[in-house]
């Protein structure tokens, strides 16, 4: 157990030595929310209870959450087996998992820190309302989504061989899926029904509606009951399930497939 | 009991096969070299004694455990410089070695680590900062600090400059008189020369030729040659006998002979009564070098023959 802490403080030292990866997973999502929110002001959004500011903040959150647990994750990981330092670890007495496990305990620990960040700015700044007896919903979706992106960005590593085309993978998949997700923009449902459709057999617009219904009036309770007919009861538990289900699969995949060494033979 | 014993042992990559059958053993506080080209098979052997890779046949036993069923607890007794190095930039020199010194059961001291590997007026920078020898002397450092009984050297000096390299080997000369048994692979026989008390010549995925380094030089070098500027005069009066021994390279006369000694009393001889001047005078018997890059050639010569026919 000290030996998990141990790597997971050192891999969170790297992090902090790292300013793109600071940029990208801390700064971003904090300068989309104060772009966004300049940009379309902060009012009312027709056809929503929301004002531009409660629904981008905890979408970047969000946002922050995945460029953290799968981006970073899945390139930081695929730069350091490039670089050999993954097959030296394999070499110490170093237990394999606590090394993997290590990894996703520091990613989570970024990911939680650029979520805080966000939403305390949303609060702070646009006065966003943060819905007390919600926070444990929220929480349990933080979190759920944190490892669910955690094994995408572990399979992606497993999948690829370099550096360079794990980043191009997280890229290409995280952006398009973004736009169908609620996260940069929420599709206008009068004028192209099919995106949110899409956008749900992905586990993204699971994980960014349920943190956001737990920042939005328009839904009634907690988070913890069931879902009723009209939609507007606030529950996480559909969503925890597609999210487990990727989580799931895509760890299966990436411990089937993970290479410590993909440079030789 | 042998440090490392290998018997028969055999591993194949598609289309190649890497090791051929090759036995060996490591015995207690000594240095064994496997000296051999790129693609000899060296970096294969040492990473199934490493336990990275499983054998497709035979034995194998390090401090008389199996690479594969002990792996955790060799790795603890074990210590490994890899061939590429394998470091992360933004640690600085303390850093890097404070995170694998955590990970031993029984660690050396660090500071005594970083002075014996000649960095503790470094131990601030970062590793993206040094240059390759100060890289490697680290990795040397990260072998170590769990105080291994047995450390594998993966060409260490590859692609270093001459004094980068000397510092090396001045380091592993020091850890191998502290009692620690070191497995060395080079291509370079002056490494080996320098380090090794017993070497294999691996050619092609199999031993060449075993043995001491001078074992190996007596064994295989059973010729001298004996050379000296003609100065482009033709050489008359020669006797029959060393004539046809004669040969003229670029203006120097070459002799190759298994008895140097009559051949040589028959020159002297010869230059003091035609007043030749022999100034230039040399006799050598075969270099380490001479017999690796024979033994070498031999081999990629009948591998060249095999893959013609």
């Amino acid at each position: 157990m000290t030996m998990l802490f141990e790597e997971a403080l050192h891999q969170l030292k790297l992090f902090a030595r790292r300013p793109v990866a600071m940029f990208f997973v801390i700064a971003m999502p904090l300068m989309l929310l104060l772009v966004l929110t300049q940009l379309f002001g902060n009012e009312r959004i027709e056809g929503l209870g929301l004002n531009t500011a409660q629904f981008y903040t905890p979408a970047l959150a969000v946002f922050g959450v995945v460029m953290a647990c799968y981006t970073y994750l899945a390139v930081s990981t695929a730069t350091a087996r490039d670089l050999g330092i993954l097959k030296r670890i394999r070499g110490t007495p170093m237990p394999p998992w606590v090394y993997i496990c290590a990894r996703i305990l520091a990613v989570s620990v970024i990911a939680f820190t650029s979520l805080v960040l966000v939403i305390a700015t949303g609060a702070l700044v646009f006065g966003v309302e943060i819905i007390w007896d919600r926070l444990p919903a929220a929480i349990i979706v933080a979190i759920t989504g944190a490892l669910c992106f955690a094994a995408l960005g572990m399979m992606i590593t497993a999948l690829f061989r370099s550096s360079e085309t794990v980043q191009a993978a997280t890229s290409a998949t995280i952006m398009p899926l973004a736009f169908i997700s609620d996260i940069f923009v929420r599709p206008n449902t009068e004028t192209s029904e099919w995106i949110p459709v899409i956008g749900n057999l992905f586990p993204l617009r699971h994980f960014s509606v349920a943190f956001q219904h737990a920042f939005d009036h328009a839904y009634e309770g907690s988070g913890f009951a069931l879902p009723d007919a009209d939609g507007i009861v606030f529950s996480i538990l559909p969503h925890l399930g597609v999210m487990a289900l990727w989580g799931i699969g895509a760890a299966i995949i990436a411990a089937r497939f993970f290479n410590w060494d993909t440079r030789a033979n | 009991m042998p440090v490392i014993s290998v018997a028969d042992l055999t591993k194949a990559y598609p289309g190649r096969k890497a090791v051929n059958g090759i036995s060996f053993e490591v015995r207690k506080g000594e240095t064994f070299a496997l000296l051999g080209p790129n693609g000899a098979g060296k970096t294969t052997t040492i990473e199934i004694l490493e336990g990275y890779r499983t054998a497709d046949s035979g034995t194998v036993k390090v401090l008389g455990l199996d690479p594969q069923a002990d792996r955790m607890e060799l790795k603890q007794r074990t210590g490994l410089v890899l061939q590429t190095t394998a470091l992360e930039p933004e640690l600085t020199v303390a850093e890097t070695l404070a995170a694998f010194a955590r990970l031993y059961a029984r660690p050396e001291s660090q500071e005594k680590v970083l002075a014996s590997v000649n960095l503790a007026h470094i131990t601030r920078t970062r590793v993206g900062n040094l240059s390759g020898g100060q890289k490697r002397r680290l990795e040397i450092a990260l072998g170590i600090i769990g105080s291994p009984e047995l450390l594998f050297l993966d060409e260490p000096t590859t692609g270093l400059d001459p004094e980068a390299r000397r510092k090396i080997w001045t380091l592993i000369r020091g850890l191998n008189e502290a009692g620690c048994t070191i497995l060395l692979s080079s291509h370079y026989m002056d490494e080996v020369k320098a380090l090794a008390d017993r070497m294999a010549i691996m050619v092609d995925g199999k031993i060449a030729a075993e043995g001491r380094p001078e074992e190996l030089q007596a064994l295989h070098a059973s010729h001298a040659t004996i050379r000296f500027d003609t100065h482009g005069k033709p050489l008359t009066g020669l006797p029959a006998s060393l004539a046809g021994l004669v040969r003229i390279e670029h203006g120097v006369a070459i002799i190759d002979t298994a008895d140097p000694v009559p051949v040589l009393n028959q020159l002297t001889g010869w230059a003091i009564k035609h007043k030749a001047d022999l100034a230039s005078l040399s006799v050598n018997r075969q270099s380490l070098e001479d017999i690796y890059l024979k033994l070498a050639g031999r081999r990629q010569e009948a591998v060249a023959r095999e893959a013609a026919e």
